[in-house]
């Protein structure tokens, strides 16, 4: 017991510096995948068939491909097209890729929890295009859509993990530090799991505690 | 597959939850939008395209090996590597979810409160550190463990907790009143789950499950990082000959389009089913949808 706190004493600077790169890499990648999924959420919902045929094209490629695949493709032959990023950034760019097609879905599929009744219902009162997407569509479908938002930034959380893969030092990193340090394994992958949890945790009581209280009647 | 009709009511009813159908100034502000953006994709193609040729991604050289008997078999053998390793973990984590999700519907605390604890221990770990748990600690007591079964291991306790979510929501989802009428007519507990819950049950999680295994098969690319020999791995060494001019790019498409070809096949295949089941149900269970979004089957319900 005393060498299992003795692995995160000895080594608490890399833990710290691992772990607070996952939550850089989550922050960033969240905001990104939040921009672009919402972006080609609209894409999918809107009136241009050129522009729905993009999104569908896109989520259905992205959601089929491996993540691994997404990273190896940023860091490896990204770089052969004469596009420099470094690994940080590549880490990044492929959790928002990847994440931002799941997002998009969440945004449609809570879009279309709306009874088409009310929207039509809120035309019939002579709102605009605007009204009915702010006052009557959006407040309901947003609260639709946060659990399941959840559930995909969580699943994004855990993902970082793979970037430990591609050069990047965060939380998923340290085993590979550790193996040279010669750290008993057991004990540094429990801290990671146990770091894992604090940061997890409280995003799955929040999410179970907004599905309740949003709970809609249809 | 809804015939041509009933899709257009959907296309119609779908898409006049935001807007009415288009008027004569709609339809034409639309047609504008609709040149507009096509071109806008195009372009944006067009310059991937450049990129590609401008940097010698389209030459002969990047892809003459792939011509190579001794490369295809090489990729095959990726390939292999990924269906054996998906395959292996699908059947335990099936098993595995199996046990769980009965011991958390059982009647008796002392195996439900360890399954839950499990199941919800299992889900919150990243997979990659499930994967290191196998891979790292016996390599750092000199125990031999094939590279495969480390990520077997990995890819059955989390896809095995997510699908024991899955079957416990199946199960959960036939209406009580089957379990009273079972038990009325005079069933045991083992008959009313075999002969009454669960052939209702499996119809209406079919499609989540599929699509759960979907899930694990993207998910055996995590075999790179541990040096697993699949179809990722493969392709990083293929990818690194010098000979050819490093052909990532090359490389990295074919392996995407492998693993797309396969992966959309099941995902039509669970949207196949989820249709079907919707279309002539055979339960009284609401059928589970074939998860869309997030990797959480589980929170889907």
């Amino acid at each position: 017991m005393g060498e299992f706190f003795r692995v995160l004493t000895d080594n608490g600077q890399l833990f710290v510096d691992g772990f607070t790169n996952t939550v850089k890499l989550f922050l960033i990648a969240a905001v990104g995948s939040l921009v672009l999924g919402t972006l080609l959420g609209a894409m999918r919902v809107s009136p241009v068939p050129a522009l729905r045929a993009f999104g569908a094209t896109y989520v259905n490629l992205v959601r089929n491909t491996p993540l691994t695949l997404v990273f190896a493709f940023l860091v490896f032959a990204v770089p052969k097209l004469d596009v420099n990023i470094d690994y940080f950034a590549s880490a990044a760019i492929a959790l928002t890729v990847y994440t931002s097609a799941f997002v998009c879905e969440v945004i449609r599929s809570g879009v279309n929890t709306v009874a088409a009744g009310q929207a039509e219902a809120a035309r019939a009162l002579g709102m605009t295009f605007a009204q009915v997407l702010t006052l009557i569509v959006l407040p309901q479908a947003l609260r639709a859509m946060v659990p399941p938002m959840m559930s995909v930034f969580i699943a994004m959380l855990k993902n970082t993990t793979i970037a430990a893969g591609f050069s990047v030092l965060e939380a998923g990193a340290i085993p590979a530090y550790m193996a040279e340090r010669g750290e008993p394994q057991f004990a540094v992958l429990l801290w990671i799991t146990i770091g894992f949890l604090i940061l997890i945790l409280p995003l799955v009581a929040l999410q179970r505690f907004l599905e309740r209280k949003w709970r809609v009647a249809r | 597959m809804p015939d041509g009709r009933e899709r257009k009511v959907a296309e119609l009813s779908q898409a006049s939850i935001l807007y009415d159908l288009p008027g004569p100034r709609a339809k034409r502000r639309n047609a504008i939008l609709g040149v507009v953006s096509t071109a806008g994709i195009i372009a944006l193609l067009a310059f991937i395209g450049y990129k590609f040729a401008d940097t010698g991604q389209f030459e002969a050289r990047k892809w003459e090996q792939f011509q190579y008997a001794s490369v295809q078999r090489e990729l095959l053998g990726g390939l292999w590597a990924t269906l054996k390793a998906a395959g292996i973990a699908a059947v335990l984590a099936l098993l595995f979810g199996a046990v769980f999700a009965s011991a958390r519907l059982s009647d008796k605390w002392i195996l439900r409160t360890p399954a839950t604890f499990v199941v919800e221990l299992f889900r919150a770990i990243p997979l990659l550190i499930l994967i290191f748990f196998g891979y790292y600690v016996p390599l750092q007591y000199g125990w031999s463990i094939d590279k495969l079964w480390a990520l077997v291991i990995g890819l059955m306790l989390y896809n095995g907790s997510v699908l024991a979510e899955i079957f416990r929501a199946g199960i959960n989802a036939v209406p009580y009143g089957q379990t009273e009428g079972a038990y009325a007519i005079g069933m045991r507990k083992n008959q009313v789950l075999r002969l009454i819950l669960l052939p209702q049950a499996v119809r209406s999680m079919l499609p989540a499950i599929v699509s759960q295994l979907v899930v694990l098969l993207k998910d055996t690319a995590l075999g790179f990082i541990i040096t697993y020999p699949e179809l990722l791995f493969v392709g990083k060494q293929i990818g690194g000959r010098l000979p050819f001019g490093l052909p990532y790019v090359p490389t990295y498409l074919i392996v995407a389009a492998i693993y797309i070809a396969i992966c959309g096949a099941l995902s039509a295949l669970a949207w196949w089913l989820q249709k079907r089941m919707g279309r002539t149900p055979r339960t009284a269970a609401k059928v589970l949808p074939a998860q869309d979004a997030g990797e959480d089957a589980a929170r889907m319900i």
